[in-house]
């Protein structure tokens, strides 16, 4: 499958990474020789194979629905970069 | 004392021989003297140590035991440790403090075990030479212009130079196998499930699971009963009894079926390597056990399976990383859509962008059957060539690795560094336990045998390796330059 610069700026996006124009050749480049690699899968009939998602063979195991965790709040917004009044703070978003 | 397995250790520190204060001493300044040229450490603890050790011996004065009380050990910086920075060799968590311990670190601090520091490894765990990492490479103690495999290359070298007893890592496509065959060690990594994923950054969540590098085989007896077990707060943790793994290291190998896939010594392998692990086979049919040759006809399909899946659920894992609840902002960003795209941008090394480019790729509208369903199936198709193998054959032996560890820098095409796990991601795909020991040495470089079992069969793998451990002395071969006793 063609795989060019446009392809690797929309993905970028949908990643919501930044790729500068000096890297964009380079990153198609190498992104190219790894979708040679995934496509040898192509080769191969895989007809009426069920996939497997996971290598367990088991349902999601349930819990009685009750609170287990202990309130980390204070801790857990110590780490962010930006917070405010138990806020975190992101850069204006509307006007 | 650094000669000693964590078996050994163990029986010296219950004998009063040494205090775990003494030895958690000798092995932080062996890091302090050592750690620059090797690059294992990327935090060290000493102060947090000695006070464990403390611990550890004020406990065994009070009565208390234990294989592990007092073990000086290191984790892969991949494990959250309540107050010691975590950073995943990444830029984007380098200021990283987790309020919570993993609890595969919660399990070996509850044995008494002494944390010494967190390893050096792949960014996020995505490589095979620890070259990824945002703190530099590690070097390998059998040859410092050499890799010592990845991704978790710092605990191994951490291992094999004698700068801990032991340490943690993680396998998601051979990240403990490689680094333990090129360092000269033993490294295991348990079925899928069976150990706690919970408090362990994730990178592929199908395939993810952690282990452990140590000394022998023995030792990863002794870290899997304290490791091993069910988890509430990871729900792929599987809810089966735990065994006694030291219990059956010594039952007789009499009348073992070993297979041996042919497509595991076919072209690309280094013939010194091949002829290494066919004459270390030989050890085993002296122990009674018969050796044929099996087929695993889709393992040249693995890479190209694992570069979609692993990709596929790392793009979607590293999502999280936004800027916003923790890790790394970029300076003065212009809006939201901003802050975002530089923040990841900046935070995160090439290869973990190729990679979740790659999966965002995999997974984006008009592309998902074409590639992650195919992938899916491709694994399908390999899960059934294990099940079929093992309706022959108790144990699957081959190479770890194609060759013993290369130069820095030898390896720049992502391609290439992809197919070093050409042995060892099926195994991934499959969720099967893996061992790879030390069986041979190739021009001063070690190199490793990896014995795969069926669906959690980690107590017949332990024994299969520790059986061959018990014949042979290739385990006890140490790198010269790192292990003069101070």
């Amino acid at each position: 499958m063609a795989f060019d610069k446009s392809e690797v700026e929309k993905i970028a996006h949908l990643a919501r990474l930044h790729i500068s124009d000096s890297e964009a050749d380079e990153v198609t480049a190498r992104i190219g020789d790894i979708l040679g690699l995934i496509d040898q899968m192509q080769s191969v009939d895989t007809d009426g194979v069920e996939p497997l998602a996971h290598p367990l063979d088991v349902v999601q195991r349930l819990r009685e629905d009750v609170i287990t965790e202990k309130d980390q709040r204070q801790d857990l917004q110590t780490l962010a970069p930006n917070s405010q009044d138990g806020l975190y703070l992101v850069p204006k978003v509307l006007e | 004392m650094i000669e000693k397995t964590v078996a050994e250790l163990s029986v010296a520190l219950a004998s009063g021989d040494i205090s775990s204060v003494e030895l958690t001493q000798t092995y932080l300044d062996r890091i302090a003297e050592l750690n620059t040229e090797l690059n294992a450490f990327i935090t060290v603890c000493d102060e947090s140590a000695l006070d464990q050790a403390r611990a550890a011996d004020a406990a065994r004065a009070n009565g208390e035991a234990g294989a592990l009380l007092g073990i000086p050990m290191a984790h892969k910086d991949i494990f959250c440790t309540q107050g010691i920075s975590t950073t995943c060799g990444s830029r984007m968590l380098q200021n990283f403090v987790s309020p919570y311990d993993a609890t595969v670190v919660e399990r070996f601090k509850a044995a008494g075990a002494v944390t010494l520091g967190k390893t050096n490894m792949d960014e996020f765990a995505m490589g095979s030479s620890n070259e990824n990492s945002f703190f530099g490479p590690v070097r390998n103690p059998w040859d410092t212009n050499r890799v010592p495999g990845g991704s978790s290359g710092g605990s191994a070298a951490a291992v094999a130079a004698g700068l801990c007893a032991m340490a943690t890592g993680t396998d998601t496509g051979g990240s403990i196998r490689q680094p333990a065959s090129f360092c000269g060690i033993t490294g295991f990594k348990p079925s899928y499930g069976r150990v706690s994923r919970w408090g362990m950054i994730a990178f592929a969540s199908s395939l993810d699971q952690a282990g452990t590098l140590c000394q022998s085989a023995e030792d990863a007896a002794l870290m899997m009963n304290v490791m091993a077990g069910l988890d509430s707060k990871d729900s792929t943790s599987i809810d089966r009894d735990v065994e006694d793994y030291t219990a059956t290291l010594d039952d007789s190998l009499d009348g073992l079926k070993i297979g041996i896939p042919r497509q595991h010594f076919a072209q690309g392998l280094n013939a010194e390597v091949e002829q290494a692990i066919r004459d270390a086979l030989k050890e085993y049919e002296k122990l009674g056990a018969s050796i044929r040759e099996i087929d695993l006809p889709n393992n040249h399909l693995s890479v190209s399976a694992y570069y979609v899946v692993a990709p596929a659920e790392a793009s979607a894992n590293l999502s999280r990383y936004d800027g916003v609840r923790y890790g790394y902002r970029c300076e003065n960003p212009l809006d939201l859509e901003d802050m975002y795209k530089r923040s990841r941008s900046e935070g995160f090394g090439d290869e973990v962008k190729r990679r979740i480019m790659v999966g965002t790729y995999a997974l984006s509208a008009g592309y998902y059957d074409a590639y992650y369903r195919k992938a899916q199936k491709i694994r399908r198709l390999i899960k059934n060539d294990f099940d079929a193998a093992f309706e022959e054959v108790d144990i699957i032996v081959g190479p770890t690795s194609p060759h013993t560890a290369f130069e820095l820098g030898a390896k720049s095409d992502p391609v290439a560094m992809y197919l070093e796990d050409i042995y060892t991601i099926a195994v991934n795909l499959a969720g099967l336990p893996a061992i790879s020991i030390p069986g041979g040495m190739v021009n001063g470089l070690p190199i490793g045998m990896h014995l795969v079992g069926s669906d959690f069969a980690e107590a017949r793998v332990l024994n299969i390796a520790h059986q061959f451990q018990q014949q042979t002395d290739w385990h006890c071969h140490k790198p010269a330059a790192f292990r003069q006793e101070g």
